[in-house]
């Protein structure tokens, strides 16, 4: 379960949300300056709020009422950001071994082998394709052991071939490794497929929230 | 005090001089380039201090510092160790010298290293330590390099505080810069010569070094 309501602030953009998240999979949909891509940040502890308090799975990592402020570092959120970010003066095996946590469920063979990489583990990310580095940076991410996946338009930026062979890993991520994920997206069919659990955004505010049959189902709003 | 020695002497207190940088230069570099707080200006004017100053001028604060009643040179002679007119000396006025160079260059590296590579590493669990010492320093590692050469060179050429702090002292504190002067002014022309020859062998080695581990640095990268 993952609870958040706050209010963040940023040189006149707002953003006021309040939504409790059960879903394997939720979905944050909607056009470009929404929020959506804020919204991950807060939660992974990169961009502070002004007010209110996010929560995951029972954790408070943030409550501006009590004091709390984990860093990132400490809240063990997995954060794949829309250009992966690899660092590029690791290879792919160190890139991986980066956020090894001792006493995850995953170690290195079983994340390799299900996002089929172990071929890639020895070379530069430099060379990389783009459907490559999206799932390199996805096993770098479940190498941390997270709580809570959080994956930026992972599908945005390959074609149309690419995503329909990467979005298998992300359906196996789901169903195998059981980590919740809060995925952005402003593809319809992706949030369809994909989601229980749909939140659609506008201007900074939750303009619907529920299973993505009855939030796609209403009139564009 | 042979060419040789005095050649060997200087490379020897201007490696320890740029080793000496590195600590308190990699904490200044990082605190410019990343932090905000308080003083900051006043900081960042007083680690460019002597790069404006006249290197005799500085070299008259250090003398007043750690003369054997000044309030440095006082703690120090209690334990034994004495500064002034020693090779410590030397050491002390190359480092001082070198190190605003030194923190200026690294300082415009690490401002260059995308700080959302910062941001990836402690979602994995890195303390900002590690980030640094994991992420931030490799990216920056051209400047960090180009810093070192720079302090270096800055350092075997010292000549100002070197001379108000450590004197000319042959065999003792008498560095290359020291030595062409003190040759040119008695007519020892032959020996300023060489010792001319060397210091540009010695400044063209160095900058020979600092292109190739850069050029290495970034085909790694």
């Amino acid at each position: 379960m993952i609870a958040l309501d706050f209010r963040l602030d940023q040189g006149g953009f707002t953003l006021d949300i309040r939504v409790q998240l059960s879903g394997r999979v939720t979905v944050l949909f909607g056009p470009s300056g929404a929020g959506k891509t804020t919204i991950l940040e807060a939660v992974a502890g990169l961009r502070p709020p002004s007010r209110g308090s996010i929560a995951l799975n029972g954790r408070r990592v943030y409550d501006v009422a009590n004091g709390i402020d984990l860093p990132a570092h400490e809240r063990h959120v997995g954060y794949v950001p829309q250009d992966v970010l690899l660092f590029p003066h690791l290879n792919v095996r160190r890139n991986l071994l980066y956020g090894q946590r001792s006493g995850g469920r995953l170690d290195l063979r079983t994340v390799t082998a299900m996002l089929e990489i172990e071929p890639l583990l020895e070379r530069g990310t430099g060379g990389l394709s783009g459907g490559e580095k999206q799932r390199v940076a996805l096993g770098r991410a479940l190498m941390s052991a997270p709580e809570i996946l959080l994956l930026d338009e992972p599908l945005a930026a390959v074609d149309v071939e690419l995503r329909r062979r990467i979005l298998p890993y992300l359906e196996r991520i789901r169903d195998e490794v059981g980590v919740p994920m809060i995925y952005v997206t402003h593809d319809r069919d992706e949030a369809r497929r994909f989601a229980d659990h749909v939140v659609l955004l506008d201007h900074g505010s939750v303009v619907r929230s529920g299973p993505p049959a009855d939030v796609f189902a209403s009139p564009k709003p | 005090m042979s060419l040789w020695q005095i050649t060997s002497f200087t490379i020897a207190t201007a490696i320890a001089a740029t080793l000496l940088m590195m600590p308190p230069g990699l904490l200044l570099a990082w605190l410019l380039a990343r932090r905000r707080f308080r003083g900051r200006v006043l900081l960042e004017t007083l680690v460019s201090l002597p790069l404006v100053m006249p290197p005799v001028a500085t070299g008259l604060i250090l003398l007043l510092l750690f003369a054997p009643r000044g309030p440095i040179g006082r703690v120090l002679s209690a334990f034994g160790v004495d500064v002034v007119f020693t090779w410590r000396a030397v050491v002390l006025a190359m480092t001082v010298m070198g190190l605003p160079l030194f923190v200026r260059t690294l300082r415009a590296g690490i401002e260059q290293v995308d700080r959302r590579y910062e941001a990836i590493a402690a979602t994995l669990g890195a303390r900002p330590i590690r980030v640094f010492f994991s992420i931030t320093l490799p990216l920056a590692l051209p400047a960090l390099v180009a810093g070192a050469v720079l302090g270096f060179a800055r350092a075997v050429g010292e000549f100002g505080a070197t001379i108000m702090i450590a004197g000319s002292i042959p065999g003792a504190t008498r560095t290359l810069p020291v030595a062409i002067y003190t040759y040119a002014e008695t007519g020892r022309d032959s020996e300023a010569a060489i010792l001319l020859a060397v210091s540009a062998a010695i400044a063209a080695g160095a900058l020979w070094l600092a292109n190739h581990v850069s050029s290495r640095a970034g085909l790694r990268a």
